[in-house]
């Protein structure tokens, strides 16, 4: 399996008379870009801005981010199972709109959405105050439960993705990096001197707000599999996901997985990366027990020597972090987990709600609990008055002149548990 | 002007004798005494050893309260920008009274600490995570490494100045995480840190896992037909709209409400607050996540003796260990209070 992902550098994003790439600026022709996105008889209306680095513009609330990639050769689409059929995808070319991407906002659905702000502290925390934002905002019809208004969003963003993505197929793209897995055997072989290594990738499965899927499957319902790592640069796992934003991956995450990326780049030199297992962290015991049996049993399957093990969320998930770090460890197999901490605003409790012996080769992306003050902005997409209520906010969040104190787990992406950002923490 | 600092040191430090004299009561000298002339040295023009106070470690530590009640009003007088105590070095009695001045400064004055001893002096494991303590050697051979320590860390602390980590400014980790920015994404450090664990390298975790407190069950209920039952609940169970804001996550309160007179939830009179679970089915019908309607039914059934007429819930999501134990400790004892014998603990 073989995929070249083709980048083409995007600098700046406009509205123009037609969706196009010209040079390293992104245009798009906002009628069409609005039809796309709301072609769906339950929205009752959608908007579409621009935020741009260095602005003085906040995104709230965010619920998902995404790529615009397209598929350039090799069989299926980008988002198998909703915007393409289920056709495998991970192989031919793909090219994407890079420094370019969809957020999707609007009324708030539940407590968990998150902030983005593209200058100022806050945008230190955020990796999409770095890239050329069109904010889709989507009202769905009144009358809509929740969980069907957090999808038609979630679909919407899709659209749009898809429709932006395909002004980069016929460009040539300004890179090109090859990324390749061979089947099991083969790729043994190939350095059969080098320790091998795979990648066990959670998923947070925990229902409304807190759901991912695969090739269209809602990831409550797998049970542990195999996945070749290129098949998610095609969009085969997004996010239906954005609780407590700041440990969530959004699919834009996804599509640039920075385990998968970092595991490729050390392939061949130090060890063998020879694919992921890819679990989800269901709230039941039974299923706790099920998916961490079913992932020791593929990673030994594999006959790996050692794998990275990433958590997405915490609290619950702790337990399914610690349940896969024991059943591996136990067969003898090395591991290391990446997971973020809840220590508190002061930093003095215990960072995690589960915990073993056993992980004692952990990367953690920081404190969630840690204050931040978000100064005043001048433009503001969305609704500020929801600071109050997300996760990581308060009563007396938001202050009258419209800055807003709230810990870090309300910003989007600040606190990645697949490493994407540089966030750490230490004990003082 | 340099900052105001007052020094804390046993009598055998301040000059008045060795084991003979260790129940010599609290006393402040003006200026330096004894380890203060060479801290003073290294302050310099910065920081000013105004005065010191004196006291006999067998007296400190058979009248604790009343000897902290005498030292901090005569640190207090004195207004000081940082108090150093010690240090100590391995005596173990002198070590737990710098460390118990130095929590008594913190929390009473609000002014900052510091202080310097053996690691294995009883008064660092006690009091290390209560104020700055300097790790020095096991003897007074040490003096001079650990003033050299101690004052620029007293100055840091006295001016307000960001403190460096442990390993920089030579204390002992106090248990508090902090973030940092690293030069590599956290991605390229697990790989990083997964090819040394394959190598047999040495590697050091960026998160030492916890280990927790177990708490043991209280003994099984006798006759529950006859006791009186609350029920509690870290699900995030509040009247419909949430009338005390509790927090979607990391909550810095709980609720105590009434149930007298109600036998049911339904979206009208009950929601959840909580932000870590998906919140549909809660809302729906509340008695999901605290069981009211089937213990109503238990209690006229004679099941159960009765239902306290209260119930008090918080939001477990993100919510630090330290903010759930005093919430827990103020929930315990205002059931107490109130007579009741047995508690359902809902969680979600």
């Amino acid at each position: 399996m073989q995929l070249k992902i083709g980048n083409i550098f995007i600098d700046d994003v406009q509205f123009g008379n037609a969706t196009e790439v010209k040079g390293d600026i992104l245009y798009v022709n906002k009628d069409e870009f609005l039809a796309e996105a709301g072609a769906d008889e339950r929205i009752a209306s959608v908007d579409v801005y621009l935020a741009k680095p260095g602005e003085e513009t906040r995104i709230i609330p965010v619920k998902d981010v995404i790529e615009p990639r397209v598929k350039v050769e090799g069989q299926g689409g980008i988002f198998p199972g909703f915007m393409s059929d289920v056709e495998q995808v991970g192989n031919g070319i793909t090219n994407v709109l890079k420094g370019a991407a969809i957020v999707t906002t609007g009324r708030i659905v539940g407590f968990q959405e998150g902030i983005i702000d593209m200058s100022g502290p806050g945008a230190e925390f955020t990796p999409f105050s770095k890239t050329n934002n069109i904010v889709l905002k989507v009202e769905p019809i009144e009358g809509i439960g929740q969980h069907e208004h957090e999808e038609i969003v979630r679909l919407a963003g899709f659209r749009a993705a898809i429709y932006v993505g395909k002004a980069g197929k016929d460009i040539e793209p300004n890179e090109v990096k090859v990324f390749e897995t061979k089947p099991l055997a083969e790729q043994i072989n190939e350095y059969k001197d080098l320790p091998k290594v795979a990648y066990v990738y959670m998923l947070q499965t925990q229902g409304l707000l807190h759901d991912t899927y695969v090739y269209g499957v809602d990831a409550k319902k797998i049970i542990p599999t195999f996945l070749y790592p290129t098949e998610v640069f095609d969009g085969a796992i997004v996010s239906g996901n954005c609780v407590s934003a700041c440990d969530k991956n959004p699919t834009y995450v996804h599509m640039n997985h920075p385990v998968i990326e970092e595991l490729y780049a050390g392939h061949g030199k130090d060890y063998n990366f020879l694919g992921c297992i890819i679990t989800n962290e269901n709230v039941t015991l039974m299923d706790k027990e099920r998916s961490s049996n079913m992932t020791a049993k593929l990673v030994e399957f594999l006959g790996v020597d050692a794998v990275i093990i990433s958590e997405e969320g915490f609290g619950n998930p702790d337990a399914d972090l610690v349940m896969n770090c024991n059943k591996i460890t136990k067969k003898g197999i090395k591991t290391v987990l990446i997971t973020d901490e809840y220590a508190g605003q002061d930093g003095g409790s215990q960072s995690l709600a589960d915990s073993t012996p056993l992980g004692d080769a952990v990367v953690t992306g920081g404190n969630a609990n840690e204050i931040i003050k978000l100064p005043v902005m001048k433009n503001v997409i969305g609704y500020p008055e929801v600071a109050e209520v997300i996760a990581g906010g308060f009563q007396g969040s938001l202050n009258e002149d419209g800055s807003i104190i709230v810990e870090l787990q309300a910003i989007t992406g600040a606190t990645s548990e697949v490493g994407y950002g540089y966030l750490s923490a230490k004990t003082y | 002007m340099g900052i105001k600092v007052v020094h804390y040191i046993n009598q055998f430090y301040g000059g008045i004798g060795g084991e003979d004299k260790a129940d010599y009561t609290p006393e402040k000298v003006a200026g330096v005494k004894g380890p203060g002339m060479g801290l003073q040295a290294i302050l310099g023009d910065e920081g000013k050893i105004t005065s010191t106070v004196i006291c006999g470690d067998s007296y400190f530590n058979e009248n604790v309260d009343e000897a902290l009640d005498t030292i901090i009003k005569m640190i207090s007088e004195e207004n000081p920008d940082v108090v150093i105590a010690g240090p100590a070095f391995n005596a173990g009695r002198y070590g737990v009274a710098c460390g118990a001045v130095g929590k008594a400064v913190v929390e009473k004055l609000n002014i900052p600490v510091v202080s310097g001893m053996y690691n294995e002096n009883p008064g660092a494991d006690m009091y290390k995570k209560d104020i700055y303590m300097i790790e020095t050697a096991n003897s007074a051979a040490g003096m001079k490494d650990a003033l050299s320590k101690i004052a620029p860390l007293a100055l840091k602390l006295g001016k307000g100045e960001a403190i460096g980590t442990p390993e920089a400014e030579g204390y002992m980790p106090r248990g508090v995480r902090k973030n940092i920015f690293c030069e590599e994404r956290g991605a390229k450090r697990a790989v990083n840190l997964l090819i040394k664990k394959i190598n047999g390298e040495g590697f050091e975790t960026e998160y030492p896992m916890p280990v927790f407190d177990r708490v043991d069950p209280a003994e099984p209920v006798q006759d529950v037909t006859k006791v009186k039952i609350a029920l509690v609940s870290s699900g995030g169970p509040v009247p419909k709209s949430n009338p005390d804001r509790i927090e979607a996550s990391s909550a810095s309160k709980y609720g105590k409400y009434s149930i007298a007179g109600m036998d049911n939830f339904d979206p009208s009179n009950g929601e959840t607050a909580h932000g870590g679970y998906d919140p549909v089915y809660a809302n729906q019908d509340l008695d999901r996540v605290l069981p009211l309607d089937v213990l109503r039914e238990m209690e006229s059934n004679g099941e159960v003796g009765s239902l306290h007429e209260f119930y008090y819930t918080t939001v477990g999501n993100g919510t630090s260990v330290a903010n759930s134990k005093k919430f827990a400790t103020e929930i315990a004892q205002d059931l107490k209070a109130a007579g009741v014998d047995a508690v359902i603990l809902t969680s979600t």
